[in-house]
């Protein structure tokens, strides 16, 4: 079910301001792939238009091509919608419906999608729920509300949430930047687990997270303030952390800036 | 023993002064608030409460002479209801939809920004001017007869901006995360609108709701040119006239005799008394719907 995603020659804009230029990638199917780079770089606004999450902010448009094996993303009879249950999306901060229980949090893509049996939505729940690593301290108290939960608990369930959907490739957008040590090492066994099936992007400000978890990871740097980001260099993990192409890649990387 | 200076000093006398001041300023700014709301809510209760039975609740004013003790305000209570409630569904889902629209199509754009510019032109307009529009409107160019649709259509012109102002408040407290949550998992936007934000937003707008009901039940202007005057029961709101509570004390009290002016006191206490029941019953209804409480 994993596939793979080229982008070529992407801009994003929000109104006049262009907030990201001309970027080329190939994100490999079944591997996770990191993005880093300084704050304002654009990496989560480029992550946001792999799933045509960007668009939704007013004024925000986005130029180039994004395609998911042979499909053009933003070709002009495609729905977003479908895009974006084939591509999931978990947040930087856990954001679990407030009104629904663990249950419902887990099965509302789905229930919100089409209608299922309640045999088939209690398999999927409990199936989402192992997945993410969580069916173990919550089976117990399904029905209670998803915001009785610590944080790293929520965002697992959020986590959880995302693929219950099954979608093909799943992006997170700094999943634990507002998560402690030991949540995040339960998020990271996750996402190393879950990226046998799927195709995994997560954006970090962690650069030992992404060095624990990615296979290859991508370098974003911007020229300046207002300038737009650009994609610096984008390599196997080991090379970017051990033997960099750019200066720009090394330097951020030992901290010299950023 | 020394005390090395540490540049941490006490609270200097002035500050002290000042602060006394404040409080006490405070606590008088809030007791001058209370006590018009505490003096009418004892006037209404001591003089009202001499006629709260049960012939009052369930009798009309039918063939109670003019200095006749007795009598009820069963066929307002009838009225007032059955108006508000009217009034409740004509407003509440145009003001719902309204602030939907506002807050989650309209996005700044020229149309949002008039609907909300004659919102608040609406908020501001007496509430006689919504009666007098319905009468000229409804009754006197359409020629339909009084009624209480009729008032509760100049109702509903009351309760709309309060409706859309408070729902619209709320929706917009909805946090953006949730909806970019829905959007994520493939949910397109109008059920993430009716499966997550108004079920987050549902407390609030029904204290908003509540609120505009609580504004309108007590409106006497509007009701005075639309339902007109009865003595009797008028079980049909869309034929003939009605009468409503504030209808009801305003008639009372301008009678010359004591039994019709305790009427008058009577009926403003039910009046009271239903808004405060309704009150509750809304938020029975939101506790109910509250997550806090299925979780536990």
């Amino acid at each position: 079910m994993a596939k793979q995603i080229e982008v070529a020659g992407l801009d994003a804009y929000y109104g006049a301001h262009k907030a990201i230029e001309d970027i080329t990638m190939t994100i490999e199917p079944r591997a996770v792939t990191a993005f880093i780079g300084p704050s304002g770089c654009g990496k989560s606004t480029f992550l946001r238009t792999l799933n045509r999450m960007h668009e939704v902010i007013p004024g925000a448009r986005v130029e180039g091509k994004v395609r998911l094996e042979d499909q053009d993303l933003y070709g002009p009879d495609v729905d977003p919608v479908s895009v974006r249950r084939t591509i999931g999306m978990v947040f930087q901060r856990p954001n679990p419906f407030p009104t629904m229980s663990i249950y419902d949090n887990v099965a509302a893509g789905l229930r919100l999608n089409g209608r299922f049996s309640k045999s088939e939505l209690d398999g999927i729940v409990e199936n989402s729920l192992k997945g993410a690593n969580l069916w173990k301290e919550v089976k117990d108290r399904l029905h209670k509300p998803g915001s009785g939960l610590s944080g790293g608990q929520q965002q697992r369930l959020c986590i959880a949430r995302a693929i219950a959907v099954r979608p093909q490739v799943l992006l997170m957008d700094e999943p634990c930047s507002a998560l402690d040590p030991i949540s995040t090492l339960a998020i990271e066994d996750l996402i190393s687990s879950l990226k046998r099936d799927y195709t995994i992007v997560i954006v970090t400000h962690n650069m030992q997270q992404a060095a624990r978890v990615s296979d290859k990871t991508a370098f974003f740097n911007l020229a300046g303030q207002g300038q737009p980001g650009k994609l610096v260099e984008m390599d196997e993990t080991s090379r970017i952390f051990t033997n960099p192409g750019q200066k720009a890649t090394e330097d951020y990387i030992t901290g010299r800036f950023g | 023993m020394t005390t090395v200076p540490t540049g941490i000093q006490p609270i200097s006398t002035g500050r002290r002064v000042k602060d006394r001041i404040v409080h006490v300023l405070v606590y008088l700014a809030f007791a001058i608030a209370v006590i018009p709301l505490i003096s009418v809510l004892w006037l209404v209760v001591k003089n009202g409460m001499q006629r709260f039975d049960l012939e009052f609740l369930t009798h009309s004013m039918r063939n109670i002479g003019a200095r006749d003790a007795g009598g009820g305000a069963y066929h307002a209570i009838i009225g007032t209801l059955e108006q508000v409630l009217l009034a409740s569904l004509i407003a509440v889902p145009i003001g719902l939809l309204t602030a939907v629209y506002l807050v989650e199509y309209g996005s700044g754009g020229r149309l949002a920004r008039s609907i909300s510019f004659f919102v608040d032109v609406m908020t501001g307009v007496p509430s006689v001017v919504s009666g007098l529009f319905v009468l000229a409107f409804w009754i006197l160019a359409l020629g339909m007869p009084f009624s209480g649709f009729a008032g509760a259509m100049a109702l509903s012109i009351l309760m709309m901006p309060v409706v859309v102002r408070s729902a619209e408040e709320m929706l917009r407290l909805v946090p953006n995360d949730l909806r970019e949550a829905a959007y994520a998992l493939g949910v397109p936007k109008w059920r993430t609108i009716v499966k997550v934000v108004l079920p987050t937003a549902f407390t609030g707008i029904v204290t908003g709701v509540m609120l505009a009901v609580a504004r309108v039940a007590g409106e006497t202007a509007p009701l005075l040119l639309t339902v007109f005057f009865t003595d009797s029961i008028n079980n049909d709101p869309f034929n003939g006239p009605q009468m409503g509570l504030p209808l009801y004390v305003f008639d009372q009290a301008g009678r010359p005799t004591d039994t019709a002016i305790d009427r008058a006191w009577t009926g403003a206490l039910t009046l009271i008394l239903i808004v405060m029941l309704l009150n509750l019953v809304a938020r029975l209804i939101a506790w109910w719907r509250s997550p806090a409480k299925r979780g536990s």
